[in-house]
């Protein structure tokens, strides 16, 4: 959270609750007579308009005021929720965030707009319309007073308070002390009340006071004294007879004009101008971290701590003898093991359950199914899966292309679906889980499916592929992915502000992953991404070749064989090895590479596997597992295809970093030249 | 120094109770709706709790009426906020055993004032 800013913070909490706000309504439209999601939305409004006012984003608050007025009927039975309602109450949402990014007044033709359209949809709402309700309320610290009247005093009070005020945290000392700010000349205790000691409960109030007031004071203030308890007690306020002297008039004089101020719109200490001119872009910079998951990381510091001691004990004590290079080794293993749990749990820290990015899509397919009037089922499977902050940003909108592509040409019209004999209702599926150091994010649709036809047809207009070429399916749904595939025609105002598949997927390999398609003709399609759980570090294989140092990440090794010098040479110009009777092709590095260094005599075969295919890397000595805190390569050398960044060895050496995508491409593309050529 | 437990859902008033209260010298405690608030209350004693009515998992009417069954927080004063100047919720709360409201939206000297009101000076 941004330190002591509360207009920062109220900027992202105003965006959660219009997210939770948004689910509920969402939820609405399929249960319009829910109470429990009424009531949330209802709530969500309430606290956005209570907190809007209070720092200053007035606009929003008087804005939100009316879509509140308008949920409080709901709630109140007056009206009934309505889908037309509901899909007024989101564009009012979506004008809500906007007024909370800027506060400026030029949106208030805007508003107008919206407000219009609600109350029009409120009108439209069976149940009987009473009243007007909706006026922006005007509230004040304390209760109505008519306010107008002049000092008169001198005033004789007489109160008694509830029996149970005390109980209830009214402290009539307090009150008395308030009193006697104000002027009191006189004040009289009545304790006949006051039962038996036997009796007595501590917490009973059995007293009753009489209080002599100045002139001076304004019965405004002295009610006000009260105001909390005034309902239920015994309150006498009344022109005393005897004038009495008014000495402490300054005193009195500061009260009634601070209890006489109304509630200006003022920000609080700390917080400077309202919105407007903030950068907006902040709000989204912060993570909300679990607190167990911080103890958990205060632990491991901890743990570090003690072990910095010993080894600084050690270190005064000298190392010397076995015992001392014993407890040296033990150090050494203890930090090893706390850096791997620090990284862990700091990874940890980064992750939010993909539930935050899923909620977005279900607005998206609510307003994509008003647009092209198909009914559209989304169905979500593992929200829990957790995700690093960054990639589940930089995810969203690859997936509403995905989502608006699945929507506009994968679902089928409803007579089109009856037709085919299928539900008249569409379904996109979208599920996400973890496997090994991957998250899986699957976009399925129920459609048609990719025509095959089309796709090549537009594939050799736009000049990817020549007439006649022979291309496998899978190769020939790869072409989606292309740059230029995209044609104006596929851009309408659904599927894309001009954005094609080849940005997703260029997305999506910036992030390190993987997006693979299949489709099935009348089935549908699904679309699969395979996203690393983190940016900075993974686990890798540090490998040499010649005599450089690479990494390869663990999660794309299967296994690692001996390359016999045998096999070697048997298999030259053919570089194809038989891994348990399929034959796998492999890259030796050292070519690739130009090392012009002579081979290890010993040399390995590491097998990576990308997408469901595999190829060998032969490289000249595995070196062993490596924690590769991840570096991004230089502006210079980011273009070169084959290594997707750099690391630090612990020597200080430089490793490169082998992107296991491009390397199977290339081993796979060999192989098909060599199938080709016979 | 006198401390004050302040229970809302929305951070970002929690946070300005908090500046406001913290700046004029008082210790304040942070729950984010009655459940916690409630336990917290448990847990140890406040000089004063700010609640707000509207939350999820117990409301502030909850939340008070629980709170003065607990004896370590006998004759605790607890201000609730409200939006409205709405006499049957305040009427409501006052009757689960509040001691006083404040009205949102509230500058910090609206806040001080009250406190000090409730907790003498």
């Amino acid at each position: 959270m941004s330190g002591q800013d509360p207009a920062a913070a109220f900027r992202i909490e105003a965006g959660e609750l219009l997210d939770t706000t948004e689910q509920a309504l969402l939820d609405l439209t399929h249960r319009l007579d829910s109470r429990d999601l009424i009531d949330t939305v209802f709530r969500g409004m309430h606290t956005l308009k209570g907190s809007g006012a209070m720092f200053g984003f007035d606009a929003l608050a008087g804005f939100t005021h009316h879509c509140e007025s308008a949920f409080d009927r709901v709630r109140k039975g007056q009206v009934q929720a309505t889908e037309e309602l509901v899909a007024v109450t989101l564009s009012a949402m979506d004008h809500m965030r906007a007024l909370v990014e800027c506060n400026a007044g030029d949106l208030e033709a805007e508003s107008a707009a919206i407000l219009k359209r609600l109350q029009a949809a409120l009108s439209a709402s069976p149940a009987p319309v009473h009243d007007a309700g909706i006026a922006p309320s005007t509230s004040q610290l304390s209760g109505d007073h008519d306010g107008d009247e002049l000092p008169g005093g001198p005033w004789n009070v007489h109160f008694r308070l509830p029996v149970e005020a005390m109980a209830n945290g009214t402290n009539p000392l307090v009150l008395l002390d308030e009193l006697r700010d104000l002027g009191a000349t006189r004040v009289a205790a009545i304790t006949q009340d006051i039962p038996a000691l036997d009796q007595l409960d501590p917490m009973q109030c059995h007293m009753a006071w009489d209080i002599e007031l100045p002139t001076t004071v304004a019965r405004d203030a002295i009610e006000d004294v009260f105001i909390f308890v005034m309902d239920e007690m015994e309150l006498v306020i009344e022109r005393s007879e005897q004038t009495l002297p008014a000495e402490i008039d300054g005193a009195a004089d500061a009260v009634t004009t601070e209890n006489g101020s109304a509630v200006v719109p003022q920000l609080l200490p700390g917080s400077a101008e309202p919105a407007g001119n903030r950068p907006a872009k902040a709000a989204s910079e912060s993570v909300r971290v679990p607190a167990e998951r911080l103890d958990l990381l205060m632990d491991r510091v901890g743990e570090l701590v003690i072990v910095q001691s010993r080894l600084a004990q050690l270190a005064s004590a000298g190392i010397s003898g076995p015992t001392g290079e014993l407890a040296l080794r033990s150090i050494s293993e203890e930090v090893e093991r706390l850096a791997n749990e620090l990284r862990d749990t700091m990874m940890v820290l980064r992750m939010v359950p993909i539930a935050s990015l899923f909620g977005r899509f279900r607005r998206l397919v609510h307003d994509l199914a008003r647009e092209t009037g198909k009914t559209i089922d989304l169905v979500t499977d593992g929200e829990s899966t957790e995700i690093d902050k960054t990639v589940s940003e930089r995810l969203a909108d690859p997936i509403v292309h995905l989502i608006r592509n699945a929507c506009d040409h994968g679902l089928e019209t409803k007579d089109e679906r009856l037709a085919a004999g299928k539900s008249p209702e569409g379904q996109i599926r979208l599920s996400a889980r973890q496997t090994g150091g991957e998250v899986l994010i699957k976009i399925e649709d129920d459609g048609r499916g990719m025509d095959r036809e089309r796709v090549r047809a537009k594939a050799e207009a736009c000049g990817l592929v020549q007439a006649g070429q022979v291309l496998s399916d899978a190769e020939l749904l790869q072409m989606i992915f292309e740059p230029g595939f995209s044609t104006a025609a596929q851009v309408t105002n659904l599927s894309g502000r001009g954005v094609g598949m080849d940005v997703v997927k260029r997305t999506i390999e910036g992030l390190r992953g993987q997006i693979d398609l299949t489709s099935e003709p009348g089935k549908g399609s699904i679309i699969t991404l395979r996203i690393p759980l983190t940016l900075a570090i993974i686990d890798g294989l540090l490998v040499r070749v010649g005599c450089g140092n690479y990494v390869i990440p663990l999660s794309a090794v299967e296994e690692c064989i001996e390359l016999s010098l045998e096999t070697d040479i048997r298999s030259r110009g053919r570089s194809m090895i038989q891994l348990r009777e399929r034959l796998v092709p492999f890259l030796r590095l050292r070519e690739l590479f130009s090392t012009g260094t002579r081979p290890d005599p010993f040399q390995k075969i590491v097998v990576i596997t990308s997408g469901g295919e595999r190829v060998g890397l032969v490289v000249d000595q595995i070196i062993g597992s490596h924690q590769t805190v991840i570096k991004s390569m230089s502006s210079l050398h980011r273009s070169i295809p084959s290594f997707s960044g750099a690391t630090i060895l612990g020597d200080g050496g430089v490793a490169l970093i082998l992107d296991v995508v491009q390397l199977v491409a290339l081993g796979q593309n060999r192989e098909e030249r060599l199938r080709a050529a016979g | 120094m006198t401390s004050i437990l302040t229970v809302d859902d929305s951070s970002s008033i929690r946070m300005a109770i908090r500046i406001a209260l913290s700046g004029a010298g008082h210790d304040v405690a942070e729950a984010s709706d009655g459940a916690e608030g409630l336990a917290k209350a448990r847990g140890s004693k406040f000089d004063l709790i700010i609640t707000d009515l509207n939350m999820p998992n117990m409301n502030g009417l909850e939340m008070i009426r629980e709170i003065r069954k607990l004896p370590i927080q006998a004759g605790t004063p607890i201000i609730f906020l409200t939006t409205e100047s709405d006499d049957a919720m305040k009427q409501e709360a006052k009757t689960a055993g509040a001691t006083g409201w404040l009205v949102k939206p509230f500058v910090a000297d609206h806040l001080l004032k009250v406190t000090r009101k409730v907790l003498g000076a």
